[in-house]
């Protein structure tokens, strides 16, 4: 199968986090970038899915500044084919803005399913994925927990509060990967030597107007805990008073 | 006065909790534009308008019901459709939809149908003439970005449980108006073909007013019963998870709050033996009170806490029980 792979480069969220000088970005400094988390299991989804069925092709495409470069050539060696970077200054909040780079990229390439993740880990929008179908007037499903592909039919899993729903639907498609589909690899050093030989193409990201736009950042409210009601299980009617009198829950 | 469109969302032909928001955001909305009319589509199988009505209690004027036999399960495609006909067939200021697992898929659908953009998974939100600002987390919840969006209509999804809802305070009689979908059903691509209850899904994490959370603490699997008692004892509990306990199997991976998990707000939330690491705090710090049981008083968890009991949880989670079974029983 042609599969199309759409990744973000993000921060590391465990690494430290100020407001860049402007008010309104996250202050780079120091970050280190990776794949964003559910893109990852997204690329090894794609990956899995082509090994036993002989010819194919997996490429990763990803809108961003420079540094996206680095994300792309590590996809390549985790396996992928072959990757495109569309580039941008920066990357715009706006979802559609970034779908519509991507539809332009991806229209008419004869893919047979094109892969999100599930949300980027670091902005939580969720909205690129299908966006980008929409603009590509291509089915969606999204949030996909478990998938099982065949006779140009696919069936997927859904994991909604409570319940697991199931979805049928034809290739070609997009979908969005949930956590847990398939755990993403290491790349090897064989698979490092050999992207650097593998196709990375470059070209600017139409990205059309920005309707959505952050015009602030801030850290959140303190919260005006570490109150110790007390010690071991005695402080437990203590505990239940103040959680009727005072914070009015029970 | 500005006319505002909201999805009330349901499963199964009934309306959720999250659909209320929805409804409520949209109203709080109209009034502060000077009374604006909310209308909102609600979606099912044969039998759903009677459902309709309710919505009038939390502000619905109109209530634009979608029944169809096709639309027993979820119907992206043709509720997306009809959800943008609708938007697009009047100058509605905005559209509201819950973050949840259904508007997380039906939203962003909508806003690529109509080619607007979407401010998804929002905490709070403010419309001022052309301009609407809303407040959304981001980075695990280390920051929060406000963002501005411009035009109408302005798309928005609300993180479930961000904006209570509210009987309205001069609820009408909501009108209902049967339409026909935009989308012929026999011609959608993605199908739903059922639902299956996850195992021991009673009280969903999304709904429950009161989340009851266990870690590494705990020390096995085993132990989760003492959790499950507690949550039990609440009797509106759920039962939560961090993601060192689903990733050892203890409990199912749905169960995991935080950054690669769910993302709560109850009203209540219980930490039982949980440090608080930053991406388990992500998915719960917006909670509004915070309980936390731990041995050790430095966690990340203790500090966040409204309250917490230092000690051994094996002594108090089962004390705390038997005084919520009192406090219940007397209710």
């Amino acid at each position: 199968m042609k599969i199309a792979v759409c990744i973000k480069r993000i921060p590391d969220t465990e690494s430290r986090f100020a407001v860049a000088a402007d008010g309104k970005s996250v202050d780079s400094a120091g970050l280190k970038f990776d794949i964003s988390d559910f893109d990852g299991y997204a690329l090894e989804l794609a990956l899995r899915l082509n090994e036993p069925q002989g010819p194919g092709e997996v490429i990763v495409v990803s809108v961003g500044p420079e540094g996206t470069q680095e994300i792309l050539r590590k996809a390549l060696s985790m396996g992928a084919d072959r990757a495109v970077h569309l580039t941008a200054e920066a990357l715009p909040f706006d979802g559609m803005a970034i779908a519509g780079a991507l539809a332009t990229e991806l229209q008419g390439q004869g893919h047979d399913l094109i892969l999100f993740g599930r949300n980027a880990t670091d902005t939580g929008n969720a909205t690129v994925g299908p966006m980008t179908a929409a603009r590509l007037g291509l089915p969606c499903v999204t949030a996909v927990s478990w998938l099982e592909i065949g006779g140009g039919q696919g069936t997927a899993h859904r994991e909604l509060e409570g319940v697991t729903e199931t979805v049928r639907f034809p290739l070609p498609a997009v979908l969005t990967i949930d956590e847990g589909i398939a755990r993403p690899r290491l790349p090897s050093l064989k698979g490092i030597m050999a992207a650097k030989k593998k196709p990375l193409d470059s070209r600017p990201a139409a990205l059309g107007s920005v309707q959505l736009t952050v015009e602030a950042l801030t850290l959140p409210p303190e919260r005006t805990g570490g109150r110790i009601v007390g010690e071991g299980a005695d402080a437990v009617p203590e505990l239940i008073r103040l959680l009727r009198t005072e914070a009015k829950v029970l | 006065m500005a006319d505002m469109f909201a999805f009330a969302e349901s499963r199964g032909g009934a309306l959720r909790k999250v659909g209320f928001e929805a409804v409520t955001a949209a109203r709080q909305a109209a009034d502060a534009t000077g009374g604006g009319a909310v209308h909102v589509l609600l979606a099912g199988g044969p039998g759903i308008s009677a459902r309709a009505a309710e919505l009038g209690r939390f502000g619905a004027d109109l209530v634009v019901v979608l029944e169809h036999p096709a639309l027993v399960e979820y119907g992206p495609e043709v509720i997306a459709a009809t959800a943008s006909a609708r938007l697009g067939s009047r100058p509605y200021r905005a559209g509201f939809f819950s973050a949840s697992a259904q508007g997380r898929d039906l939203a962003p659908r909508v806003a690529g149908a109509l080619g607007r953009p979407l401010a998804a998974d929002l905490t709070d939100f403010e419309i001022t003439g052309d301009v609407v600002r809303a407040r959304h987390p981001i980075f695990i919840g280390k920051g929060i970005a406000t963002l501005c969006l411009h035009g109408s209509p302005a798309l928005l999804s609300l993180r479930p449980g961000a904006i209570a809802p509210a009987d309205a305070t001069s609820p009408g009689a909501a009108r209902i108006e049967r339409i026909e979908p935009a989308l012929d059903p026999e011609s959608a691509r993605v199908v739903v073909t059922g639902t299956t209850a996850r195992a021991a899904a009673k009280l969903d994490l999304g709904e429950a007013p009161v989340i009851v959370s266990g870690g590494r603490g705990l020390k096995s699997a085993e132990h989760f019963r003492l959790v499950e008692e507690l949550a039990a004892a609440f009797g509106n509990a759920a039962v939560g998870a961090t993601r060192a306990v689903t990733d050892d199997g203890w409990r199912p991976a749905t169960d995991q709050i935080g950054q690669t998990g769910r993302l709560v707000s109850p009203d209540l939330y219980v930490a039982v033996g949980i440090s608080g690491a930053i991406q388990h705090l992500a998915g719960m710090r917006t909670s509004r009170v915070i309980v936390a049981i731990n041995r050790d008083r430095d966690a990340p968890m203790m500090k966040l806490a409204d309250y917490a009991i230092v000690g051994d949880l094996f002594e108090v989670v089962p004390r705390m029980t038997e005084e919520i079974r009192k406090v219940r029983a007397t209710e």
